[in-house]
């Protein structure tokens, strides 16, 4: 009974951490697109947007739910019920700190422990499609349905490169089970060198790290690959005919598989919750600086406002005297072993979503054909290359 | 716990096969079929296939699937207009595959000993079990399906052109 | 965990077995009665996985893998199945622009 508790609680526990991440990953990227561009991005809910996506979450509950008169409203109801689903399953093989002690329980962050957990992530990415060539179909729209069709040949296309990308490091690490491939990329070499997945082993793979996240991106209809939705072309594609929660939905699978293929790119090629540097050299001192430096500077622009007028005069001291507050948490020894890991893994994690806000404000869409030429002719034998190099280096080598 | 399990998901995959069978649209078909591999896929897992349950999702479910949605919605197929055959093979169709249904499945519980029970855990074939089976003994079969892979995909191509 | 049900802790492989036999004569009931040409392609597909599901049960019970890799093997022709299948339908449908499958019966265009 014990068993079903705990995964219980750790379920909600999980369930309730990624749908706030997904909401504040939007209220980042609205703020870094908006920077990129030049404007303050939201401002006015809460000190500087921060309560905006709450005010979101109001405003589309509230909303009316159309259902079209035209539409199959089964299928039309079910789509964005599964691609939420499925957006929030995939992160449950993810460990996030190796195991620590609790009450004399062994726990660790992560829901479970599967042997076949990179092959899961691969089974519901793969069935992720649905939720969108379903709600475009049901639409009976044809824009949604263009959308959907492109979605569809997209996916299937760019699975290929992602699968092969992520065999090349497991060929060296021999396991498919998330938590021994963090463990197999503990250490340094010469003492200095990370011994993760893009830097060492028998051929660094910073080849297939670059072609996963280039096929992430069209696995999660992010810019440059976000044809489905292509509003200069198709109004909203595969979400034209839909409002208020059911299109939330689709918006929050869409950020919750970011979140998780972010994790999962982590976990295989930035060696998991290993430091950049060894503790020896002051690694565990990186978030207290972090923290403290973050707060002392909140401080500072809270004395010397710019705006007298607005939220931050009480804000920023809050805020800064929070920052200074978490910091010292970072050097308790009990707290240690548990803090430290999750905030490299948080922290890689975190800067490969800024990334895909990145390349969002960057780069401009791709055209179809461009898409489909780029996938077939250009990073697939890329990562068959690759894996073929990696085998025989890993099979001369005798690992 | 196992039983339960069992119950559960081989009335989602009849329910889903019966659904496949008597609906008339085939992207209801086609969904109803994923639900049949989705429940499939964890009766593999009860039954200890590890790989195989994660192969199914990822190659029937997340492949084969849809391809096949993908082509109702190219072509933009519409339900069944007639009814489906004529009343008098369906007469005859029905009782005969009942017939080869109870045969099989009297065979099925006379010829296997009773005491014959799955035990979860009992076996697993994980990615090791059939990598180490396929590289060695396996290995003739495992070539020559690529090379039937690779025909099929030029037969794709070529039934694809334009001019046929 | 106990249940409230009169249920056996352990299912036997029989009941495994049966089930193979329901699905797979579902199968065959549709692709006799059925006349869309893209639904009678997927209860074949039907037919195989229920198939599939004998070749792992069997699997399990005599604690081997060849049963796993027969339904590996199973999948890898399906899979090249569809695809010549499915193009095989797109050119059906493009020269005679219907998708049932007795009017597809003369030999001739």
């Amino acid at each position: 009974m014990d068993f079903y508790l705990i995964t219980l609680v750790k379920m909600a526990l999980t369930a309730i951490v990624l749908l706030t991440c997904c909401a504040y990953a939007v209220w980042v990227e609205r703020k870094v697109l908006a920077h990129i561009q030049l404007r303050p991005g939201p401002y006015f809910v809460g000190p500087h947007g921060l309560l905006q996506p709450l005010a979101d979450l109001i405003k589309l509950l509230t909303k009316e739910g159309i259902v079209p008169s035209h539409v199959n409203p089964f299928f039309y109801l079910i789509a964005p019920f599964l691609a939420v689903t499925l957006g929030l399953t995939s992160i449950v093989v993810i460990p996030f700190t190796p195991p620590f002690e609790v009450l004399g329980h062994q726990v660790a962050l992560g829901l479970t422990d599967l042997n076949i957990g990179v092959l899961f992530i691969l089974a519901i990415s793969g069935l992720g499609v649905y939720g969108i060539a379903i709600g475009g179909w049901a639409s009976n729209n044809k824009y949604s349905l263009m959308g959907s069709l492109r979605s569809s040949a997209q996916m299937v296309s760019y699975e290929l490169p992602l699968a092969l990308a992520i065999a090349a490091p497991l060929l060296s690490i021999n396991s498919l089970n998330f938590r021994q491939i963090v463990n197999a990329q503990e250490g340094f070499a010469f003492g200095i060198i990370p011994h993760w997945s893009i830097f060492a082993g028998p051929v660094p793979q910073i080849l297939s790290f670059l072609i996963f996240i280039t096929a992430a991106f069209a696995e999660t209809n992010r810019v440059p690959f976000d044809l489905p939705e292509a509003e200069s072309e198709l109004v909203a594609g595969f979400h034209t005919e839909y409002s208020s929660m059911m299109f939330a939905s689709f918006f929050m699978a869409e950020y919750a598989n970011i979140i998780t293929i972010c994790c999962v790119a982590t976990a295989l090629f930035l060696g998991g919750w290993h430091p950049l540097w060894p503790s020896a050299y002051g690694s565990d001192l990186v978030p207290v600086v972090l923290l403290a430096g973050a707060g002392l500077m909140l401080l500072f622009h809270a004395v010397h406002a710019a705006r007298r007028r607005t939220w931050d005069r009480f804000s920023f001291p809050v805020f800064g005297l929070l920052f200074l507050g978490l910091a010292p948490l970072f050097l308790i020894p009990v707290l240690k072993p548990v803090l430290i890991p999750f905030f490299w893994f948080v922290a890689k994690a975190g800067f490969l979503v800024f990334v895909f806000i990145w390349i969002r404000g960057t780069l401009p869409r791709f055209r179809y054909d461009q898409l489909m030429r780029f996938a077939w002719t250009f990073l697939f034998p890329l990562a068959v290359a690759n894996l073929l190099v990696t085998g025989l280096v890993v099979a001369l080598t005798g690992n | 716990m196992d039983a339960l399990l069992f119950l559960v998901f081989a009335a989602i995959a009849v329910g889903c096969a019966i659904n496949l069978v008597l609906q008339t649209h085939p992207i209801s078909s086609a969904l109803s079929l994923v639900g049949v591999m989705g429940s499939l896929a964890v009766l593999y897992l009860l039954l200890g296939g590890e790989f195989l349950a994660a192969v199914q999702l990822i190659v029937y479910a997340g492949a084969i699937m849809v391809l096949f949605t993908f082509v109702i919605m190219l072509l933009n197929a519409g339900a069944e207009k007639k009814p489906s055959r004529k009343v008098l093979s369906t007469a005859v169709a029905l009782p005969l595959l009942f017939t080869l249904a109870g045969i099989g499945a009297y065979f099925a519980a006379t010829q296997t000993p009773s005491a014959d029970v799955v035990k979860f855990g009992a076996f697993t074939a994980g990615p090791l079990e059939i990598g180490r089976a396929l590289f060695t003994r396996y290995l003739l079969p495992f070539e020559v399906t690529s090379v039937l892979i690779l025909i099929a995909i030029l037969g794709a191509i070529v039934l694809a052109r334009k001019e046929i | 965990m106990q249940l409230p049900l009169p249920l056996p802790a352990q299912v036997p492989l029989s009941w495994y077995l049966i089930l193979s036999v329901i699905l797979f004569v579902t199968g065959a009931a549709g692709f006799l009665l059925r006349r869309n040409i893209i639904t009678v392609f997927m209860c074949i597909e039907l037919m195989l996985n229920a198939v599939n599901l004998t070749f792992i049960a069997f699997s399990h019970q005599l604690k081997q893998v060849d049963g796993n890799l027969f339904a590996f093997f199973v999948m890898v022709v399906a899979a090249a199945e569809a695809a010549v299948g499915l193009a095989i339908i797109l050119t059906v449908f493009k020269n005679r622009s219907t998708l049932e499958v007795d009017e597809v019966s003369s030999m001739k265009l």
